[in-house]
């Protein structure tokens, strides 16, 4: 499915969908992420803007200033030359497991009869992929949940958990950054911020980038979670060759 | 005393606007922006602001302000609202000068579920992200994300000049009709039956009363997607038209989501986003499909519409009413209902 050419799909007269595949899978998320790195650094004129998601390329784009046929023509010369992409940048996230933040990991462990502390190794064991932001700022969509740690949705939605809140759902992981109802599984808490107005870097990680979560205490969370209130960046990173 | 704009009242979803959040998409950060472009732009041209200057947008629920320290150029534009200064009727299109002791008040009209208020000058509030523009599920612009309320103070710098008299603004654009919506099949109308499509196409919805500046739902038939429910999240522009579980189809509008997990049958054309806009929850809308080069001809259209400047004729009282009439129009057409 990761091979062969996209599919151009229309989302009205002025954004096209470039789609790689329809499910969620490293191979198909790693071309979107080598068109949209190429198509930024081509920046046609008349494109407006490159939203990357799971397994497609949504590109915002003026028709009055380069029409359809021609954008698609373009795409497909840059695609052809696109190469693998890696990522550049691994994200190593301070996340709490205790019961109080990670509100359902007994009842993950009782669906997948595993102990809460192997839900917690595996989660935390896990290299993520930062495959898509959506639904609200910063709301960061990871890839490379283990298969292990796959549950299908709740039945119904619950009500809402806190900004930082890590979750686990549709075989992805999810950092939150308000706030919401939620039909996924809490696991953690992060002090992080995945969006920030307080601090130059407004958001944390890009698109493609790795991420991985270190457990942290309590008595941690909180300290970094006043650090990070001040505009701290309390994660560590680490540039991949 | 500086010049500002107060809020005296404002009903709910009265927002600051501008052009929109844009560069964000990739971060989760909807552009937000205006539910009608061509009327905020219409607004912005009569008082010599660029089409996309910050101006508030206002709801079915109204507002009234009042001007402070200066007399601030005014404009409004949009649907059908009733509009007054001190009790003293306007046309629904209008510019005016709002003297500091004045009240201007927007209310709902005859038609139409949004309008602009632009002011000759600059609305001078810190802008989030590099915009002014109003998106309250996630707490960005305006006044510290939320909407107007009264008691707020905006300030205005480089107030332009006022021409006292009020005049009419010469806006026929404004006048939308009641063609079908013409939206473009995609991206994911292959979850669609021919049949699904041909009912979307035929039926006649209405705008329900669950409708704001996220999504407008539409109430009719059920049209639940023949290949399956869920589709893997991708993006999702301004007049998307996505089908929930239950069959109901909803178009996403300037506070949308910006990716999502249900299939979209068809996406309404740039330049049709304004009039379905105006369209109040109640009011009957149809669909029908139309091509990308007749929709980038109904965009070049309306760009020259949005460049262009944009006339006003002067008002004078009418002896019998409490309506200010434009003078060329006195032969009973009120420039107001």
């Amino acid at each position: 499915m990761s091979a062969g050419e996209p599919i151009f799909l229309d989302a009205g007269e002025a954004a096209l969908v470039v789609e790689f595949g329809r499910s969620i899978e490293p191979a198909i998320h790693n071309r979107v992420l080598a068109l949209d790195a190429a198509l930024a650094k081509r920046a046609l004129p008349g494109v407006v803007e490159l939203v990357p998601t799971i397994r497609s390329l949504m590109i915002h784009y003026d028709p009055l200033a380069i029409d359809r046929a021609a954008l698609i023509e373009a795409v497909r010369g840059i695609e052809t030359g696109a190469g693998e992409t890696r990522p550049a940048r691994r994200w190593t996230i301070p996340c709490c497991y205790d019961p109080q933040f990670g509100e359902d990991i007994a009842q993950i462990a009782d669906m997948l009869a595993m102990t809460p502390e192997r839900v917690v190794a595996l989660h935390s064991s896990a290299t993520f992929q930062a495959y898509m932001y959506g639904f609200l700022p910063g709301f960061c969509y990871l890839g490379g949940l283990p298969p292990e740690l796959t549950v299908s949705r709740r039945l119904t939605i619950r009500p809402p958990h806190p900004s930082g809140t890590i979750m686990i759902g549709a075989g992805m992981g999810l950092i939150t950054t308000f706030a919401m109802p939620t039909g996924w599984w809490l696991v953690g808490r992060t002090p992080e911020r995945m969006f920030s107005l307080a601090r130059a870097q407004t958001f944390l990680a890009a698109v493609g980038d790795e991420i991985a979560f270190e457990p942290i205490d309590v008595d941690t969370f909180h300290a970094l979670d006043r650090r990070a209130a001040a505009g701290e960046i309390v994660a560590t990173m680490t540039k991949l060759a | 005393m500086n010049a500002a704009l107060t809020i005296v009242a404002a009903g709910p979803g009265v927002t600051l606007q501008d052009a929109g959040r844009h560069g964000y998409l990739r971060y989760g950060v909807t552009a937000a922006g205006p539910m009608d472009a061509l009327a905020m732009a219409t607004a912005n041209r009569a008082v010599g602001a660029a089409p996309g200057a910050t101006a508030i947008e206002v709801s079915l629920g109204g507002i009234e302000v009042a001007a402070e320290g200066a007399t601030l150029p005014i404009a409004i534009a949009g649907g059908n609202f009733e509009v007054s200064i001190d009790g003293q009727r306007m046309p629904s299109a209008v510019r005016l000068a709002l003297a500091p002791g004045a009240k201007l008040r927007i209310r709902a009209g005859s038609g139409g579920a949004w309008c602009y208020l632009a002011v000759g000058g600059r609305i001078d509030v810190p802008p989030m992200l590099g915009s002014n523009a109003t998106h309250t599920r996630s707490s960005l612009g305006g006044i510290d994300g939320r909407a107007l309320a009264a008691g707020d103070v905006l300030p205005v710098r480089d107030v332009g000049a006022c021409e006292s008299d009020p005049a009419a603004l010469t806006a026929p654009w404004l006048a939308r009709g009641d063609d079908p919506i013409r939206v473009i099949l995609g991206p994911q109308d292959d979850y669609f039956s021919q049949a699904q499509i041909d009912a979307f196409c035929r039926e006649r919805w209405a705008i329900s009363h669950r409708s704001d500046r996220m999504a407008y739902f539409l109430d009719g038939a059920s049209i639940t997607p023949a290949n399956g429910l869920n589709i893997v999240s991708d993006g999702i522009v301004m007049g998307a038209i996505q089908v929930l579980g239950d069959g109901r189809p909803m178009v996403l509008m300037a506070d949308r989501q910006v990716t999502g997990g249900y299939p979209k049958i068809a996406t309404v054309i740039g330049p049709d986003q304004g009039r379905l806009a105006q369209l109040r929850p109640g009011s009957a809308v149809r669909f029908a499909v139309t091509t990308i080069a007749a929709a980038v001809e109904a965009r070049r259209a309306e760009r020259a519409l949005l460049d262009a400047p944009v006339e006003a004729v002067p008002l004078v009282r009418t002896p019998d009413a409490d309506v200010l009439l434009a003078s060329n129009l006195i032969s009973g057409v009120s420039g107001g209902e």
